[in-house]
């Protein structure tokens, strides 16, 4: 395997406050499945975005046949016969499968009017879809393939363009047993015909089947990188982890109360086949902790009534409450901070005013009509309890800060008085001093007898924050974790689905 | 009053100063009370297609819903001889209902309401044709309903009571829109549904309700318009006045993305329009020309309000930017939270 693809050496990607990567190198070798793997935000993406031509980094150089760049252009890499099969697939659903193959560079009849040859363009997938062994035409809609079929018809793709390597993020997170075999063999079939493949997932199972190595990243680093025989998931998760956590707890002031929010075999839409069973107490913090997919979203949208459950139950102090709608859901104290606050948690064009009391503004109105001394009142008390930065509460919500924009959605539901409170990233794309802040409210409240599940991909932040951590895995919880049992380590293990090896006390 | 309404309303004085610069006959009070009863009659639809548009809808069925409540209205006064104050209830009941099913297909079945308006657009004109077998229906020498005809097209000290009745409307409506909590929730839904579903607002029955308060003014406005013409032929009764009331709206800084527009705005629209369709009277303009001119300076308008907006955007993201920077970009969390002890509140505790 002497034979160099194309080589990334000292790649730094920074952004303001963040490393994103940090003098990272990486060979790709012809006709080899090389494994990409690491936690939620090591910085595989970012990587490959780098290798597309999506971003520049920083610093660094990629190698390409004898020439370096600085970087690259989504152009240049394709040029250099680099090809993506994305994890939401790129696909145009209205258009058939050989106008998805050929977009943006249709085979034309030729003449001035620039019309599309269609026949040229289905005789020249045809043969790719054979050696694929796709079961589908050209002329499919995509509209009517399924997530595997539309994986092909992108590597059908990849394969047009003459690729030399493709580029796979996390292919299989909604196939199923049968579809990810399938895939499996396209990938040897890929290989035997010197095509190299980067497989980034976080299967280790799959990665242990099909790549012939691996690289870890974690924190923007590459950490490690084990060789065919070298693999095991033992060793993987070591790598991926490998970090002392300094994380400070504070422990509540008193410990949970009886009583609390019970989800008993709930069943979301993402996951009808799965059930949930979630515990948390008033007063706790419950970390819920999983990859990216494994349905703790689902699960919060669920209790919160925007999906209402498909089966099971919610039960508050041992009494069953009723979630058909957020209206619902809120008229029993159970509120949600939801992942992304532009689109769901602000109206951003509104003024903060406003915004802090959309949730509740008949408690400041009489016979319907909005007082506006009270509202103001209102407004003006979470701005001040919250320490949100601003200079006036008439300020439009977009012109704030991610922290503050998060913290408004926050003072949205303080204003009133929440029993449970499911909080989706609370932090992601806040800075670190609204970090700290918002950690300390919610502990805040958890001391004043509010039951909090915290969702969160932060490994730090999760094992920091919470009292328990239930770990889920593709739509149900996997285990929980006690605070002597906090490590990423199992963590991680519970999150891909393997059973904790022992109950091991973590070493403190 | 902001500045889009204050510019609104400068724009009204100048092209009426001018035009009665040119033509004196403009300004003169029989000209007024006229533009006035037209004010009237086309502002009061003009506000319920106004509230359906700051939703982020649009209702195309209002000037066929004239027709089909006007040939009813006028068959229960006339052919069933109905005492008028059940059927102006008949009327206004049938306007809300018809807007409640609009807001109905809207809302819960999920369709587009352009499409379902447009439907009603057609559905409506053609009933009422049928009903009428096209014939024209019209008041006979009788007074069948001189009480409720005097309410509709008197007046008081001059003043016409459409427009009177317009005033009236605009300020409950000013208090609904810009005072109320339902109000504020129309605005909400209108500039982000999902928002607005998040904090627990019935977002489908606020929806359905500015539908149906739409439907119901067509009904009002059905009654004004049936003893301004005094007749009602089918198939040109309210031809294209949905046009007119989605241009005033347009006019009065609705967005048709929805989340925008006041009841002053919508008002002003109207009454702008009104005089530019008087201003071609009076300057002796082509009256084919009637369409153009209107069109004309609603394109000028629009154009000009989002020049100024977008000016109005970047002045404040340039704010914006000096107030918080430095800040992190979103790409860069994505690829990695910032992490570590910095990341984590400063007390202590017992250590993980």
């Amino acid at each position: 395997m002497a034979d160099i693809l194309f080589e990334l050496a000292g790649i730094s990607k920074s952004y303001p406050g963040v490393m994103a990567l940090d003098d990272v190198s990486l060979r790709v070798y012809r006709g080899e499945v090389l494994g990409l793997i690491g936690e939620n935000g090591a910085g595989k993406s970012t990587l490959m975005r780098v290798l597309g031509g999506v971003i520049a980094p920083s610093e660094g150089v990629i190698r390409i046949g004898g020439t370096d760049h600085a970087r690259m252009t989504v152009n240049e890499a394709t040029q250099a016969g680099i090809a993506f099969v994305h994890q939401e697939l790129n696909l145009f659903e209205n258009l058939d499968v050989a106008a998805n193959v050929f977009i943006g560079r249709e085979l034309l009849v030729g003449g001035p009017l620039k019309l599309v040859d269609d026949a040229k363009m289905h005789a020249r997938v045809m043969p790719l879809l054979e050696r694929l062994g796709a079961d589908f035409t050209p002329d499919t809609l995509v509209d009517n393939l399924s997530i595997a079929e539309r994986q092909l018809v992108e590597i059908a793709k990849a394969l047009s363009i003459d690729a030399r390597v493709i580029i796979m993020d996390e292919p299989t997170s909604s196939l199923t047993i049968s579809e990810t075999e399938r895939l499996l063999e396209v990938i040897a079939d890929l290989k035997a015909h010197g095509i190299s493949v980067i497989y980034i997932s976080h299967r280790l199972s799959e990665i242990m089947t099909c790549a012939d190595r691996v690289v870890v990243l974690r924190d923007g680093r590459t950490v490690g990188e084990l060789a065919r025989d070298q693999l095991s998931h033992a060793a993987m998760i070591r790598l991926m982890i490998g970090r002392d956590l300094k994380a400070l707890h504070t422990p509540p002031k008193r410990s949970p109360q009886p009583g609390g929010c019970d989800i008993v075999g709930l069943v979301t839409s993402a996951f009808p086949d799965r059930q949930v069973d979630l515990s948390v107490r008033h007063g706790e913090i419950l970390g819920l902790a999983g990859l990216v997919g494994a349905g703790r979203t689902s699960l919060a949208r669920a209790a919160f009534g925007i999906d209402p459950p498909l089966g099971g139950e919610i039960r508050i102090d041992d009494a069953p409450i009723d979630v058909a709608s957020p209206r619902e859901a809120i008229r029993q104290g159970i509120y949600l901070m939801p992942e992304d606050r532009k689109k769901s948690g602000l109206v951003l064009e509104l003024p903060i005013r406003e915004n802090v009391t959309l949730a509740s503004l008949l408690n400041y109105a009489q016979m319907w009509l909005v007082s506006a001394p009270a509202e103001r009142k209102a407004a003006k008390e979470q701005v001040r309890r919250l320490s949100i930065k601003v200079p006036s509460i008439d300020m439009e919500a977009v012109t704030l800060s991610g922290g503050n924009q998060q913290k408004v959605v926050l003072g949205k539901w303080l204003s009133m008085q929440p029993r449970v409170m499911f909080f989706d990233e609370p932090t992601r794309g806040v800075d670190v001093g609204a970090k700290s802040e918002i950690y300390a409210l919610m502990r805040e409240l958890a001391d004043q007898g509010v039951a909090i599940v915290m969702i969160s991909s932060d490994m730090e932040e999760v094992i920091g924050v919470s009292d328990r951590i239930a770990v889920m895995h593709e739509g149900s919880v996997s285990g929980v974790l006690e605070r002597p049992q906090f490590s990423e380590y199992n963590v991680l293990q519970l999150a891909i689905g393997q059973a904790l090896e022992t109950v091991e006390a973590a070493a403190p | 009053m902001n500045k889009k309404e204050l510019g609104l309303g400068l724009l009204l004085v100048v092209i009426s100063a001018v035009t009665g610069a040119i033509n004196p006959a403009f300004l003169s009070l029989v000209n007024l009370l006229n533009m006035a009863n037209l004010i009237g009659l086309f502002g009061v639809f003009a506000l319920g297609e106004g509230l359906v548009i700051i939703t982020g809808g649009i209702d195309l069925s209002l000037g066929s819903m004239f027709a089909l409540l006007g040939v009813v209205f006028i068959d229960l006064l006339t052919t069933y001889e109905v005492p008028w104050p059940l059927a102006l209830l008949a009327v206004l009941l049938g306007g809300l209902a018809l807007g409640g099913i609009q807001g109905f297909l809207v809302t819960r079945l999920k369709m587009q309401p352009f499409i379902v308006t447009l439907c009603g657009l057609l559905i409506y004109r053609g009933a009422a044709r049928y009903y009428t077998s096209d014939s024209t229906r019209g008041f006979g020498y009788g007074d069948e309903a001189a009480t409720l005809s005097s309410i509709a097209s008197g007046n008081v000290a001059g003043i016409p009571n459409t427009f009177i009745f317009l005033i009236i409307l605009a300020l409950v409506l000013g208090v609904l829109l810009h005072r109320s909590v339902y109000g504020r929730w129309l605005y909400a839904v209108g500039k982000n549904e999902e928002a607005a579903r998040f904090s627990g607002i019935n977002t489908n029955m606020v929806i359905a309700t500015a539908y149906i308060i739409s439907g119901g003014l067509a009904g009002v406005s059905t009654v004004l318009f049936v003893f301004y013409t005094n007749s009602v032929s089918p198939s040109s009764f309210g031809n294209f006045y949905e046009l007119y009331a989605i241009a005033a709206a347009v006019l009065g800084g609705c967005s048709l993305r929805g989340g925008e527009g006041s009841i002053l705005g919508i008002v002003l629209g109207t009454a702008l329009l009104q005089v530019l369709q008087n201003l071609v009277n009076i300057l002796g303009i082509p009256n084919s020309l009637n369409f153009a001119v209107m069109g004309t300076v609603i394109l000028i308008g629009v154009l000009a309000d989002h020049q100024l907006q977008a000016r109005r955007r970047r002045k404040m993201a340039l704010a914006g930017l000096a107030r918080t920077a430095p800040k992190s970009t979103r790409e860069g969390q994505q690829g990695a939270a910032p992490r570590g002890v910095d990341a984590l509140p400063v007390r202590t505790g017992d250590q993980a």
